[in-house]
């Protein structure tokens, strides 16, 4: 397992990651409250990116509607706190079962009754929103007045029912970013990767081949979806309130794909850099407007839209692939988009 | 309840239903078509019934008489897009277009924002009160002109596409890309008033719906999605499927909205575009479209 994760970095690619993960552990003593909160945000994006990634990044089943995912991770552990005083972490396996059932719900309907591209997103799309109004009328988690978690001064941290300052929160998604790197590289390098990226170029070739592409893509959306719950929890216990109206929202799984798409789908690193990119971007845009008192509200969405749409233009496989072989740091051979 | 009132409702649905599906059917022709889907197609319609607003606001310009120039502001509108920004975007991933509409339809949203502020606007036309009475239905004046209307514009681009040359050669585009090249047809060129009729659509339909819904910022993803819902229900590039698909989603939410609580009433649209998915998933109307 260890050597299908680690083998065929090349040296100057362990350097880059060491040095980039020292880095980023040693943040949090020197910056200030607004940079961890903006690297947490960043953390987020990169971990949903990578989950999302999973479906269609490298199974090629495009899925627009991951905020229903988060939503559920997000809303399962946050009512058993809520409502039982249940910790995160095995709320967390609620919020994962709960999430992969409806993710696998989804993918049977989908893949069983043959619905694939455009409406296979749409499809996932009518779920999310389905849940978003649905979440709206559901009494016991507050209905569209919202669910709020207790909040109190923390006085120290407390791992255990993630209650604490950003910092822990720094760490604890600085550590599920690494995590999932670290699975979606043995994910791909394995036997079932390989199906996957068989079954993303050419689904009736694979299925001629004998692969059984029902069972790879059921186990996609599976793990994809039970990925992007844990990130829902965290996520409740980092903000403490939850509203459907913005938890579910189209906008959400918007947000989470962009990263993947600008840092360049079906790459490891490529939702991490996408992360980066866009938060970066959003933010500074913030502190860019200010300076200039620009204070209109809407300038910075439409500056943001204006770079997306310059990006996709000018780097149809996204940021990471020509970065890498710029750099050198190429992860595998060369392959069409 | 007495019968009549779910007549009453469901006529109005109908009509409201008609006006979804002529907006729907700008998305249908785009996709069906170009092969795109149009993500800021609701983003469009807000331009459109923010133009109507301001006619109204500053010139007391009647919204349905103001139909025809918005949709030509539209209809150039759509034709600049296709031509200079979806146009090279034709082969790319269906992602990568995704990106490419997003990003337009957020910078539409936050341009309508940032000039007209987050506050509905609406027009009071003379006749916003007017009804009529036909045998047991009260029929709303506004619903029932939007209605005729919509059949009226959605007749004319049916014709359009089936006794015009240009029409005819947008349908040859639509059927075998490759065999239009050949026979010497400017693609790029009938994509691009492809793109605009189907934004003149979505134009004429803000025009019209402006009548009896107050306009924000945020309606445009909203009714993004309402588009979708409709053009899957009857037919992802079926034409006669969006006008059909509308009438449906119009009465499923107009009756929603009566039996059940107003606010739930798009998740059971939503829930009969699951089935329809499922059971059906070329749409009502739709032939084999995969």
């Amino acid at each position: 397992m260890t050597s299908l994760v680690f083998a065929d970095i090349p040296v100057r690619g362990w350097v880059a990651l060491i040095v980039a993960a020292v880095l980023l552990l040693l943040v949090p003593p020197f910056a200030n409250d607004y940079v961890i909160t903006v690297l947490v945000l960043i953390f987020y994006f990169a971990f949903t990116g990578q989950a999302w990634n999973i479906m269609m990044g490298f199974a090629g089943q495009l899925s627009l509607g991951h905020a229903f995912y988060v939503g559920l991770g997000a809303y399962a552990a946050a009512a058993l706190y809520v409502h039982f005083g249940i910790g995160p972490w095995i709320g967390m396996l609620a919020g994962i079962l709960i999430s992969a059932w409806c993710g696998a719900v989804v993918g049977f309907l989908a893949f069983r009754f043959g619905v694939g591209g455009v409406y296979f997103a749409i499809l996932t799309i009518a779920f999310a929103e389905f849940a978003r109004i649905g979440f709206d009328h559901f009494r016991w988690v507050g209905g569209s007045s919202g669910l709020f978690l207790p909040v109190a001064q923390f006085k120290h941290n407390d791992l255990w029912s993630l209650r604490g300052n950003p910092t822990m929160f720094y760490y604890v998604m600085f550590g599920l970013m690494v995590a999932a790197l670290i699975v979606c590289r043995a994910l791909l390098r394995s036997r079932l990767g390989f199906y996957w990226q068989a079954i993303r170029e050419d689904e009736h070739a694979a299925r001629a081949l004998g692969i059984n592409t029902f069972r790879c893509k059921m186990i996609a959306v599976v793990i994809s979806s039970g990925m992007t719950s844990i990130a829902g929890v965290v996520f409740a216990f980092y903000y403490n309130n939850l509203f459907p109206e913005q938890t579910f929202h189209i906008s959400k799984s918007i947000e989470i794909i962009l990263g993947p798409i600008i840092g360049g789908i079906g790459t490891l690193i490529g939702p991490i850099i996408g992360a980066f990119v866009l938060t970066g971007l959003s933010e500074g845009l913030l502190d860019v407007l200010a300076t200039l008192k620009i204070t209109v509200p809407g300038a910075k969405q439409v500056f943001y839209g204006v770079c997306l749409i310059i990006v996709i233009i000018l780097m149809p496989n996204g940021i990471w692939p020509p970065l890498a072989r710029a750099l050198g740091l190429t992860e595998r051979p060369e392959r069409k988009p | 309840m007495p019968f009549e009132i779910y007549l009453n409702v469901a006529a109005a649905g109908v009509l409201t239903g008609l006006v979804y599906g002529l907006m729907a059917l700008g998305l249908s022709v785009i996709f069906g078509v170009i092969r795109v889907v149009n993500f800021a197609h609701g983003e469009m319609m807000a331009i459109a019934m923010y133009i109507a607003v301001t006619l109204f606001a500053a010139f007391k310009l009647d919204p349905l008489l103001m139909m025809v120039p918005i949709a030509v502001v539209l209809f150039a509108f759509g034709y600049l897009l296709q031509a200079h920004l979806i146009n090279p975007f034709i082969n790319r991933p269906e992602h990568s277009q995704f990106m490419l509409l997003v990003g337009i339809g957020i910078i539409i949203l936050n341009t309508l924002l940032m000039i007209f502020g987050p506050d509905a606007k609406n027009v009071q036309t003379s006749y916003a009160f007017d009804s009529y009475q036909v045998g047991p239905l009260i029929i709303d004046a506004t619903k029932a002109y939007a209605g005729g209307a919509a059949i009226l514009v959605s007749a004319a681009l049916f014709a359009f596409f089936r006794f015009t040359l240009v029409g005819q050669a947008i349908r040859a585009c639509a059927d075998n890309y490759t065999g239009a090249l050949v026979v010497g047809l400017n693609v790029q060129q009938l994509y691009a008033l492809t793109f605009g009729l189907g934004s003149a659509c979505v134009g004429a339909a803000g025009a019209m719906i402006v009548l009896f819904i107050d306009v924000t910022p945020p309606l445009g993803p909203a009714y993004t999605l309402l588009a979708f819902l409709i053009v899957i229900t009857g037919g992802l590039g079926s034409m006669p499927g969006a006008l059909v698909g509308g009438v449906l989603i119009g009465v499923t939410e107009a009756m929603a909205g009566l039996l059940f609580t107003p606010s739930a009433k798009s998740m059971f649209s939503f829930a009969l575009l699951v089935i329809v998915l499922l059971f059906r998933p070329q749409g009502l109307l739709g032939t084999s479209a995969r």
